[in-house]
């Protein structure tokens, strides 16, 4: 595991805020998200559908559809240059430049009509203005490099003749063209089998070897965050809940959330009891944004909840990126932070 | 077959004939299950696992007789389900049922909730009317959703609750056999854990037969009880969880098992990586179907079938070594 400290973050997020305008009313979406990300290090985002991660991602990008998002609040500084607050022109350049993105589904996200070779030419051309042919190279190379056999004959061939792991090489060769200093890779694997799953994480950690890229990580599936991830930050219903290093996630989970979640996912043990265990699960669903938050927005699913929680509680801080925000958390020794 | 098994399917083939590539070139042929046997016995659950395209929904269908199979025997409860006509095939019917994997795509969006758990006993012309709708709320009672929510619409429905209709819909007829393809892949970790163990309860009081199709093998070890590991439309590995997990012998099964990503550091042992994707079943290779990625292939692999024989009690494997258990 490498050090978690001590690299200058290359993408830091402050305060990020984003509000949906839905029937007449403001939504927070997206409440307070702070995070950093070094060089050549990967950052899970985890959580329940509908949780914001993805939002996030987004919000990065500057693609919230808006109207009706808006980005009200927060810094996202990539080596010191303020996203939120760029000119469009250069938030253009920065997507697939600087900043580039792996969707999830990689049939929607590759365009059906067009070969591969010319979708991953038409980046390089964009972001680089060479020419035609030199671009085409490129796309070879690039192809070569996420490991696709045969690229001279593969670049001719529409995404329909690729299988889906194939396919999510060649969404990665895409968000590699341009070398990117951050990747953001939504839910990368969750379309895939577990065989081809492992190849795509390996070709990742490859890459992030190689370049020194960072990566964020968004994904529902705890297993792919322990695959990858040197930190993790949970996300409930539009809240950071807790940030950690893997170890501190997965070891001593300290946000009741986090707990739960962690309980609820059946691992593969070698020995297995012959009775079946029930699983312990978290009771209800996650809450709808549109009523409106007051408190704690997983008390009324949490196990601890007690009558403080009514009130919403800040981070509090136990460690260089580790907090937590908890009501139970802030009773021990870490100090309190913000609101 | 004994009387203890419900389900029995002997040396099943489905296989789909093509369109011609080109005018003179001849139809080929998809091989989608291509000679499975296996049995399950009452109140147990068999999980099936395999990777995407090796037949495993295909092999859940063919036994509801939803495809038909073209070659081999489906025995349920002493039925040979080929052999039945349509009236006798519809009787049959009442006892086996299904969950889909995508509770937004198997609900009629245009039938609300209760009409949808009510249309088996409709179809079955099961009682009166009044009767059938006591049992549609009986139902909802029982797979945890709540009497006012008859009238609401899937759309209104989250994931879970909407698998929780299709499960609903699936036990209307008091089934003994439900084939579930992967009910939980589509939802939230958290939720996953409430559909599983609501369908652990439901077999403990309806004394309910599960085939249980999953590609998760965290989800499988959870919940079946007798394991078959399925590779492009055969089993190549059968066993009852303990042994399959304890001691995999297939190195398909290995290679499964070390894809799984380790949440604790300390099971993160020495990866065994598969090399590309899995062959078409239009162009299965020759002799031992997992030759083209296995570590271990001889020339022998590369001609002769592996059959699937007891290699220990118990313990069936089609290889033609003895992988010694956990070794490699």
């Amino acid at each position: 595991m490498p050090a978690v400290t001590g690299k200058p973050p290359v993408l830091e997020v402050d305060g990020l805020c984003v509000d949906f305008a839905v029937r007449r009313k403001q939504v927070r979406v997206l409440s307070d998200i702070s995070f950093t990300v070094g060089r050549g290090e990967t950052l899970g985002i985890i959580g329940e559908s509908g949780c914001g991660k993805s939002m996030t991602a987004l919000a990065l990008l500057r693609m919230i559809p808006s109207p009706p998002g808006r980005i009200t609040a927060g810094r996202v500084l990539l080596d010191g240059e303020d996203l939120i607050q760029v000119p469009e022109k250069r938030i253009r350049a920065i997507r697939g430049g600087e900043i580039s993105m792996v969707f999830q589904e990689p049939m929607t996200s590759l365009n059906p009509v067009y070969t591969i070779g010319n979708q991953i030419a038409e980046t390089i051309r964009r972001h680089k203005g060479i020419s035609g042919a030199a671009a085409w190279k490129e796309a070879v190379d690039l192809l070569d490099m996420v490991h696709i056999p045969a690229p001279e004959r593969r670049v001719h061939e529409y995404p329909h003749h690729l299988s889906g792991g194939m396919r999510q090489r060649v969404m990665i060769a895409m968000a590699l063209a341009c070398e990117p200093t951050v990747l953001l890779a939504d839910e990368p694997t969750t379309a895939l089998d577990v065989t081809v799953q492992a190849q795509i994480f390996d070709l990742l950690r490859e890459i992030q070897e190689v370049h020194g890229t960072c990566i964020v990580l968004i994904t529902h599936d705890f297993g792919a965050v322990s695959e990858m991830a040197d930190r993790v930050l949970v996300m409930y219903a539009g809240h950071k809940v807790e940030e950690g290093t893997l170890d501190e996630i997965s070891g001593e989970p300290r946000h009741p959330y986090t707990q739960g979640l962690l309980r609820s996912m059946p691992e593969i043990v070698d020995d297995p009891a012959d009775i079946r265990e029930r699983l312990p699960e978290i009771p209800g669903t996650v809450p709808d944004l549109l009523r409106g938050l007051e408190g704690c927005p997983f008390a009324p699913r949490c196990p601890s909840a007690m009558p403080k929680c009514r009130d919403r509680p800040g981070y509090t801080r136990l460690g260089d990126h580790r907090s937590v925000k908890c009501w139970l958390a802030s009773e021990g020794t870490g100090d309190r932070v913000g609101s | 077959m004994t009387k203890r098994h419900l389900l029995a399917v002997d040396d099943l083939h489905v296989h789909y004939r093509l369109a011609r590539p080109h005018l003179f070139g001849a139809r080929p042929t998809l091989r989608a299950v291509d000679g499975v046997s296996l049995s399950v016995e009452r109140g147990r659950t068999l999980g099936l696992v395999g990777e995407s395209g090796c037949g495993k929904t295909t092999l859940g269908l063919a036994v509801l007789r939803l495809v038909e199979p073209t070659g081999g025997t489906v025995t349920f409860d002493g039925m040979e389900l080929r052999s039945l006509g349509a009236e006798a095939l519809l009787d049959v019917r009442r006892r086996m049922q299904i969950i889909f994997q995508d509770p937004y795509s198997s609900l009629n969006p245009r039938q609300n909730a209760g009409d949808i758990v009510r249309s088996p006993l409709d179809v079955q012309r099961v009682g009166s009317p009044s009767e059938r709708e006591e049992r549609v709320a009986e139902l909802f009672s029982l797979v945890g959703l709540r009497p006012n929510q008859r009238n609401l619409f899937p759309h209104q429905f989250s994931g879970g609750q909407r698998q929780r209709i299709s499960i609903a819909r699936a036990l209307a007829l008091n089934p003994d056999l439900i084939v579930c393809d992967e009910p939980v892949s589509a939802l939230d970790v958290a939720i996953q854990a409430q559909i599983l163990n609501l369908l652990g309860e439901l077999q403990e009081d309806l004394h309910l037969t599960f085939v249980f199709i999953s590609h998760d093998l965290a989800v499988v070890q959870h919940i079946c009880d007798e394991i078959a590991v399925m590779y492009l439309g055969v089993l190549v590995e059968k066993a009852s969880r303990r042994t399959l997990f304890r001691s995999p012998r297939h190195p398909y099964t290995r290679a499964l098992l070390s894809a799984v990503p380790a949440r604790r550091a300390s099971r993160r042992t020495e990866r065994i990586r598969l090399e590309g994707d899995i062959p078409s079943p239009i162009n299965i290779p020759p002799g031992c179907r997992f030759h083209t990625r296995c570590a271990y292939a001889q020339d022998r692999c590369r001609v002769e079938v592996p059959e699937l024989v007891e290699k220990a009690p118990g313990h069936w494997e089609a290889c033609h070594f003895e992988t010694s258990p956990r070794a490699g």
